[in-house]
């Protein structure tokens, strides 16, 4: 249905039809599927980087100023792309890896490229939360760097962590959405291709009502969580 | 001198920043006795935190010796170092304690470190807690306890590993008069129970008077004076230390009392 035919209250409803979500909930679970597999990843790798920067900076665990230097080199290059052009640049390194430059998985290669960076950054600022006087009270009692890490920096930002990685898997789904359009599929390619192309409106809007609704849910559960653990240390 | 335990010479410490180098301390000399509370005493910026954490080597200083007994603690290697921090406690004016962890837990780091078995933490934290007087606050989280309580958690962990040396940089600065007079009669109370060596810093000549017997007066990365709390108070000899006891005097005389 679409709007220059029909009256906005019209395609509105028929976004909830049934004929609409059949083809809605298939390309939800591509889309689940990648932002899934990439929030993984984006985590586990973001974490690793975000790690090494600020420990291997000035006032760091293991202060090691070159490595420093070319680690933010990178993330800031990475940073500087705009998404659709990170898309761009990582299909050929998708072909390499996978051996395909459209699909899914190759989609999920992208996202890694763009977000790790982003997450990168905010899980350092994250840890620099950190008072400068708990690791030096750990340090006064001998504590090796490697407790101080995992028994000290993690835990202790632990609520700020979680909520730097619920950002990240918001934008991870926004460029899900937009990685649609480059062949990736799900949700994203439903609204290029019967939103923008064939003027199917209302499958636009149901696109956009399932966006918003994970979006809110990850917003939510991110917020609950990191909450919960700020009021068991009562720091709320 | 020959009963002296902790023996400072010759320290030197320059900060490197991009525009100059500003000199914090300009060749230190200190000796403590064995058993006694030591105080430092000297306004903000003249470089006592940078002193106190040169002897536990969270600072490295450029030049100088520090020795701890019989310990060179400007020799010892990596290793050695912390092995040595154990038996150096420390506290702090913003606590510095760990808000993810419990009292016991805070407590427990500095045994973990030390490898120690779980019956002996046990044991060894509700002594500790009895000691500063937090037996009901073993579950709770730094973030339900006062100022006050937060501070005996810092020093019952800071005493943990029965250390022989205690330092403290203005570890009642952030307290209130009450609060702050109750902290120090537990520092009194653990220097004379268990024989600790204390190095007290503080900005607040009070907190001196009513807690050490010798102190040093800083100014400018030097010691300028150095004598009994009594000699500094009847005879100051310099304008930093005549200067504070003025200031003393007049907090006095206008009802104040820290
Ligand atoms: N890590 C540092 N880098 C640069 N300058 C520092 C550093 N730590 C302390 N300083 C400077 O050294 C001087 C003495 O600081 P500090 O030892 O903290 O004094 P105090 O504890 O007596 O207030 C101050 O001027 C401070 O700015
Ligand atoms: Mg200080």
């Amino acid at each position: 249905m679409s709007l220059y035919k029909y009256p906005f209250w019209e395609v509105l409803m028929h976004s909830f039809s049934k004929e609409v979500w059949e083809q809605v909930i298939p390309a939800l679970g591509e889309t689940m599927y990648m932002v899934v597999i990439s929030s993984v990843f984006v985590l586990l790798f973001g974490v690793i980087l975000g790690l090494v920067v600020v420990l291997t900076g000035k006032e760091g665990l293991f202060p090691c100023a070159p490595l420093h230097a070319v680690l933010g080199a990178i993330i800031n290059c990475f940073r500087s792309l705009p998404q659709v052009i990170i898309i761009i640049v990582m299909l050929p390194v998708a072909r390499l890896l996978l051996g395909q430059s459209y699909g899914s998985n190759a989609c999920i290669i992208s996202l890694i490229a763009s977000c790790v960076p982003m997450f990168a950054r905010l899980v350092e600022s994250s840890l620099l939360e950190i008072g400068k006087g708990k690791i030096e009270a750990a340090k006064a009692m001998g504590s090796s760097n490697a407790r101080i890490l995992f028994q000290i920096m993690l835990p202790e930002t632990l609520p700020s962590l979680i909520r730097s990685f619920t950002n990240a898997i918001v934008i991870v789904i926004s460029m899900t959405a937009l990685a649609g359009s480059f062949g990736a599929g799900g949700i994203g390619y439903i609204a290029v291709t019967f939103g923008y192309t064939r003027y199917q409106h209302d499958l636009l809007f149901a696109t956009i009502i399932v966006l918003i609704l994970i979006v809110q849910l990850v917003q939510l559960c991110g917020d609950a969580f990191s909450k919960m653990i700020l009021k068991k240390r009562h720091l709320i | 001198m020959e009963d002296c335990f902790i023996e400072v010479k010759g320290l030197w410490k320059t900060f490197h920043n991009k525009k100059e180098s500003v000199p914090v301390l300009k060749g230190i000399d200190l000796e403590v006795k064995k058993g006694e509370i030591y105080g430092i005493v000297g306004f903000s910026g003249a470089g006592k935190s940078t002193l106190v954490r040169c002897i536990n080597r969270l600072e490295e200083p450029d030049a100088g010796m520090v020795r701890i007994g019989d310990k060179i603690v400007t020799s010892l290697n990596k290793k050695e170092l912390d092995l040595q921090r154990s038996k150096i406690g420390m506290i702090f004016q913003q606590f510095n304690l760990f808000d993810s962890m419990t009292v016991y837990e805070n407590i427990a780091y500095p045994l973990r470190v030390k490898k120690w078995k779980k019956e002996d933490i046990h044991r060894r934290i509700d002594e500790l807690l009895d000691l500063v007087g937090l037996a009901d606050k073993k579950d709770a989280y730094p973030g339900q306890l006062s100022g006050g309580q937060k501070q005996r958690v810092g020093i019952a962990r800071a005493l943990a590993n029965e250390p022989d040396v205690l330092l403290s940089d203005e570890a009642t600065s952030a307290l209130d008069p009450q609060t702050t007079v109750s902290v120090l009669d537990l520092i009194k109370e653990i220097n004379q129970k268990l024989g600790l060596t204390i190095i007290l810093i503080t900005h607040e000549l009070e907190v001196i008077r009513y807690t050490c017997s010798r102190v040093a007066v800083m100014e400018n990365g030097e010691l300028l004076e150095k004598g009994s709390v009594r000699e500094i108070f009847e005879n100051p000899q310099c304008e930093t230390a005549k200067n504070f006891i003025s200031v003393y005097n007049k907090l006095r005389s206008s009802g104040w009392d820290g």
